[in-house]
């Protein structure tokens, strides 16, 4: 018996292992199908990149000739050896440290006054929203030139009133806080998603402190920042990941070269020029995964310090 | 230390609807006051009114004699307990009902001893540290209690706050807070639905319909003392019998049956009898009818039979204890005459 019990599961294997493929296929082969172009998408135009410039950062390749492998010399030489770097770095982190809250208190601000029940919301939404469509691309970024120009819009302005201001963007003082403004500018997109968190917040809340006679400032400060703060934390990782990304609107204001003086050398821009400025494929490779470092490292930050400072609700 | 309140042609409108239309009511010092009525009656606007959240339209809310249309929330004296308990997630439970006393700049220690006193009273000592979403629905009906009780208010006022509770808790909690009062002594308006409720908490009932008090006074007065039909429909649960019926001469005509209730019947055409005042079989008082049993349910305690009179109109009647009561017979149905309701065509109780 046992004998013959081990020739029928021996015979059965082989045809048992066709068909266990076979029958995946049958099962799951359409929804593979249906997730191929992304999938073709996925590994040729994102994994595949990654890993290979991630390889290249450790090499020497100017596009022309085949990449030579160097080692860490590309990482050494950033962090020794490289003042351009610790510049474009310190004109990020500035902009970073100051676009960044203060766009989410703008888009904070005007989401608590959309959300006071005004006629017309469905219009002032959309209207607050188009900066942040708009804002990236090349012609606001040529408009937003001209308005701070030597003879710009804001000059004008000022004249009006008998100033005579500098040239915003040429000033080194200034040029960056020209490309911070501009950031704020774009606050649509927090702002629709404080609005959707604010109406989240259940108006009984309101109504118990209003018995207890907490005045709006105090009902803002103990009930509304509190129970919005996984939605500030949604938009300020978003945010952040954003500014470190920031390149178009220092290109075209700086005309590429992240002047007066590097003060808008944003470091995508300065990585930007590495790349196709001088053919340093594998220096600006290195930095791309050092900047990818970086968004990890205050990402996983925020997460880390969530727990302290985010309510969830359940 | 108890308080009055007086509503004096209380009108809310928004825009050009008008939901309530010119309440008058006074509330004794120290009462226990429930507004009862269906969805959309107005019972919760009248409250929200009473406590300053829905500017008044039109009239005068005084609470102890003073006029307080325009006094804001945080001032009249009041403390609410809203159906969905209100409480701020983000908070423990001692910061929660802490909340008002901060807010009111009162100091830390006065804090402690008044939080830690309603505590005691509804017994959430050892819930003090938790977050609300830690808490069961019961406990959480209690901190929100508990937050209305820190501040002292003179006026307790309560929104459906039973609502969310399982029937069980909702009937231990309703004891509860009848005992509350009983302690306190506070002025307490409560808004329910459920006329049960109404009937065993309250010391005055009102009964709200479509923004207009339909009636309001004790609850057995209610019960057995309708001004109208909807009343008398509302309070008592099986709700009250009604037969359309016609006056003839001084006796009552319901279709082919023709009967006397001892009394003037002029203008009647609706006989009202609770389901808990007939008998049957073995009767005594006037023979109101022959039924035909559709249902019986025997619930141990009491029998509950569903029929139907020969002339089609449905019947409900409450027998004590556990009785034999076959489907599909058809047997006479009794009833002491003074416990018969009649009501007018315009729907108002003949006295």
């Amino acid at each position: 018996m046992a004998v013959a019990h081990e020739t029928t599961t021996g015979i059965d294997a082989a045809p048992r292992q066709q068909s266990a493929f076979s029958r995946f296929w049958q099962q799951n082969g359409a929804g593979y199908m249906f997730l191929l172009p992304w999938l073709i998408g996925f590994f040729g135009l994102t994994l595949g990149p990654m890993v290979s410039s991630l390889y290249l950062s450790f090499t020497d390749f100017d596009l022309l000739t085949s990449p030579d492998w160097v080692g860490a010399s590309n990482y050494v030489r950033m962090f020794t050896a490289d003042p351009k770097f610790s510049t474009s770095m310190r004109v990020t982190m500035f902009f970073v440290i100051f676009s960044v809250p203060l766009k989410l208190a703008f888009a904070l601000g005007v989401a608590l006054l959309l959300n006071r029940g005004m006629k017309g919301l469905p219009l002032y939404r959309a209207l607050f929203y188009l900066p942040s469509l708009l804002g990236a691309s090349v012609a606001i970024a040529i408009l937003w030139r001209q308005i701070f120009a030597g003879d710009g819009l804001v000059n004008k302005v000022l004249a009006l009133f008998g100033i005579v201001g500098p040239s915003w963007i040429s000033n080194p003082n200034y040029s960056l806080w020209t490309l911070i403004i501009l950031s704020i500018w774009q606050f649509g997109s927090p702002m629709i998603i404080f609005l959707a968190g604010l109406r989240q917040i259940p108006q009984d809340m309101y109504e118990a402190a209003s018995l207890d006679g907490a005045s709006k400032w105090r009902q803002f400060w103990k009930i509304t920042l509190p129970l919005l703060t996984p939605v500030v934390f949604f938009n300020a990782i978003i945010q952040t990941i954003e500014a470190f990304k920031s390149f178009t609107p220092a290109f075209i204001i700086s005309g590429g070269t992240g002047n007066p003086i590097n003060s808008t050398l944003f470091y995508t821009l300065y990585l930007y020029q590495e790349a196709f400025g001088f053919f340093r494929m594998g220096y600006a490779s290195a930095l791309a995964w050092v900047l990818l470092a970086l968004v990890a490292f205050f990402t996983a930050f925020s997460f880390l310090t969530s727990k302290y400072w985010v309510h969830y609700d359940d | 230390m108890s308080t009055s309140i007086e509503l004096r042609q209380l009108k809310k409108a928004y825009g050009d609807v008008e939901v309530i239309h010119g309440v008058d009511l006074s509330i004794a010092p120290g009462d226990f006051t429930v507004f009862v009525g269906p969805s959309g009656c107005g019972k919760s606007t009248l409250l929200r009114m009473i406590a300053g959240l829905e500017p008044i339209t039109g009239g005068d809310l005084l609470i102890d004699g003073q006029r307080m249309n325009e006094v804001p929330a945080a001032r009249r004296g009041i403390a609410m307990v809203f159906q969905s308990y209100a409480l701020y997630p983000h908070m423990s439970v001692y910061q929660n009902l802490a909340f008002g006393l901060e807010t009111a700049k009162m100091p830390k220690a006065e804090i402690a001893t008044r939080v830690q006193r309603a505590a005691e009273i509804l017994k959430i000592e050892p819930l003090l540290k938790r977050k609300p979403k830690q808490l069961s629905g019961g406990q959480r009906q209690r901190v929100a209690i508990g937050r209305a009780i820190v501040r002292e208010p003179k006026i307790f006022l309560f929104d459906e706050p039973l609502s969310n509770l399982d029937a069980e808790l909702r009937v231990a909690m309703r004891v509860e807070i009848a005992k509350l009062h009983n302690d306190l002594g506070n002025t307490m308006i409560y808004v329910t639905h459920d006329q049960v409720e109404a009937m065993t908490m309250a010391d005055k009932i009102v009964v709200l319909r479509a923004g207009v008090i339909e009636q309001s006074g004790a609850p057995l007065d209610l019960y057995n003392n309708p001004r109208n039909l909807f009343v008398a429909g509302f309070i008592g649960s099986p709700k009250m019998n009604f037969l359309s019926v016609s006056a003839d001469g001084d006796a009552l005509r319901a279709g082919s049956h023709t009967f006397s209730v001892g009394r003037s019947v002029s203008g009647a055409t609706t006989l009202g009898v609770r389901p808990e005042h007939i008998t049957v079989v073995d009767g005594t008082g006037i023979h109101l009818a022959d039924v035909k049993v559709d249902l019986v349910e025997n619930l141990g305690g009491q029998t509950v039979v569903y029929a139907t009179t020969t002339d089609g109109q449905p019947m409900t009647i409450v027998l004590e204890g556990q009785r034999e009561v076959a489907p599909g017979t058809t047997v006479p149905i009794h009833v002491d005459p003074s416990k018969v309701h009649l009501f007018n065509a315009e729907g108002l109780a003949i006295r």
